[in-house]
């Protein structure tokens, strides 16, 4: 109980200590307290925000997005990086194209996105399926091509099909790559979901922070930025959840 | 009991080159010799002579450029249950627990049996391998003899008639790898495979094997072939024989005269003894 206390207070501290560095700024003087509105403000502009002027949709919305980027996206890296990782030819050819797009920011292709996808929610959602993919595409090649051989030597001594040795060896192998590669993606997501609401958008936390930035609302902006940062980070420790209970087995999860 | 079996395999004037960019580069050179029913051989050398690619070839994994690796008459065409490997690097699948391990090959198509008797197995193994209280563990607990125990018990488990071992405990401190060479001759005494380890140590090969074929820095080739004279069961009290420490003197002198020749091949030296 006590341990519980003190754990949740240990936690808690960083955030309490930027609140608290928060107010000081504010209070310091050395900035136009008009720039920097104060913490409580912005709670108010919250629950505002979230009662009157329905905040969840928008968070809702923007989560969405990135869930359908992120999916789809890594449901084409997986394969394409598995086949580029494991045939070192496909390698040699292959790794300098996905480092060419890979190295784009996606914002600079919202130009092209729009002549090619408009403005509606399909625009959106490639610019995410476009930064997820190269990300994992990378994580995945990279990981594969780390693939221990010894491993498939063993299941083919054992008598192992191929077949087999796909299943009961690569697979697994594969999967702590898949897990890492989701969580890359779901960040490098986040952070181009901003970019990709700028197309247009009539919800989301992008555009809200987008439209809030017209009308000079800085409360409303941080309420945004906040908001982003804390599904991101719900979503992460969610995938890191799953990481610890399916691969106990890795040298540096759990102990 | 000495080797006295029907030859199961026969390297047949093998002879494996690599394609280098300066042209063909020997690695096996024209090898003959027989492993027979129950024999265990082991092959000695200077590190990276070629010892190691010599029993890939057995296992399956590399096919020689000329002559032919025979296994009960027909040439070796790939991998297969009937040869068990084991490797220093160990093996061991970390994704899975150690009975897991152990069950892997009966779970195959090659070699699947039902349930209850892969049980019965696992449960055999974990016990003579001492790992009984870890079959729930995945290998990430265990240590390093302990995971070559369980690599052992793997390979023993889908019942091979060869066992294949390429330097298993090079690995392992000294201790643990004496442990591990009593351990090989405890199970060896109760379930006889065939056997070919591959060994830099002159001492393993005197104390585990019946034949000791010592091989010549690269490309290999057999520079002699000595039998051990040591039957089955044996203890550690051979190491004290006088037979024991003759045979080691003889062999540690070819091998020594062949890591030399080795040294010259990698740095030519500009003058000469």
């Amino acid at each position: 109980m006590k341990d519980g206390l003190r754990r949740s207070l240990l936690v808690l501290s960083p955030w309490l200590a930027l609140v608290a560095v928060w107010y000081a700024v504010r209070l310091s003087g050395l900035v136009n307290p008009a720039l920097v509105p104060a913490p409580h403000a912005v709670a108010a502009r919250f629950a505002d925000l979230l009662w009157n002027q329905g905040l969840l949709t928008d968070v809702a919305v923007s989560t969405r997005r990135v869930f359908v980027g992120v999916a789809v996206g890594i449901a084409l890296a997986v394969p394409v990086g598995f086949l580029i990782g494991w045939f070192r030819t496909a390698r040699h050819f292959a790794d300098p194209v996905v480092n060419f797009f890979r190295a784009l920011p996606p914002i600079a292709l919202i130009p092209l996105v729009i002549v090619y996808f408009g403005v509606d929610e399909p625009a959106k959602i490639v610019i995410l399926i476009y930064a997820s993919f190269f990300s994992g595409v990378i994580v995945m090649m990279e990981g594969v091509a780390q693939t221990n051989p010894l491993f498939v030597r063993v299941a083919r001594t054992l008598g192992a099909t191929p077949t087999e040795v796909f299943g009961r060896v690569i697979v697994p192998l594969t999967v702590p790559h898949i897990l890492t590669a989701l969580r890359v993606a779901l960040g490098v997501s986040w952070a181009t979901l901003v970019a990709s609401e700028l197309v247009a958008a009539q919800r989301g936390l992008g555009s809200m922070i987008q439209n809030a930035s017209t009308y000079f609302l800085l409360d409303v902006i941080y309420v945004g930025i906040i908001c982003i940062g804390v599904v991101a980070l719900l979503m992460d420790l969610a995938l890191r959840r799953l990481s610890a209970r399916f691969l106990a087995w890795q040298e540096r999860a759990g102990s | 009991m000495s080797a006295s079996g029907l030859p199961r395999v026969r390297f047949d004037h093998v002879t494996l080159a690599f394609d280098t960019p300066k042209g063909l580069l020997p690695v096996v050179e024209d090898v003959s010799y027989d492993i027979r029913e129950g024999d265990f051989v082991a092959v000695i050398g200077p590190s990276g002579c070629g010892k190691t690619t010599m029993m890939n070839m057995l296992a399956g994994f590399q096919a020689p450029t000329a002559g032919r690796v025979l296994l009960d008459g027909r040439p070796v065409t790939g991998p297969g249950p009937d040869r068990g490997v084991m490797f220093q690097e160990y093996g061991v699948f970390p994704w899975l627990t150690v009975e897991e391990n152990i069950a892997f090959g009966l779970t195959l198509k090659a070699n699947r049996v039902p349930a209850r008797e892969r049980a019965e197995i696992c449960r055999r193994y974990l016990d003579l391998m001492g790992l009984a209280a870890f079959a729930q563990s995945y290998p990430k607990h265990l240590s390093g003899g302990m995971r070559q125990r369980l690599a052992l018990a793997r390979a023993y488990a889908v019942r091979p008639q060869f066992l294949l071992m390429d330097e298993p405990f090079g690995a392992l401190d000294a201790q643990t790898r004496s442990n591990m060479q009593n351990l090989l001759l405890e199970i060896l005494a109760v379930e006889r495979k065939t056997v070919m380890l591959i060994t830099h140590s002159v001492e393993e090969a005197i104390y585990l094997a019946s034949r000791i074929v010592i091989v010549t820095a690269r490309p290999a080739r057999v520079r002699e072939i000595v039998e051990v004279p040591f039957g089955y069961p044996r203890d550690e009290a051979i190491h004290e024989r006088p037979e024991f420490g003759e045979l080691r003197s003889h062999i540690r002198d070819l091998v020594m005269d062949e890591y030399r020749a080795q040294q010259g091949q990698v740095r030519p030296v500009p003058f000469s003894e």
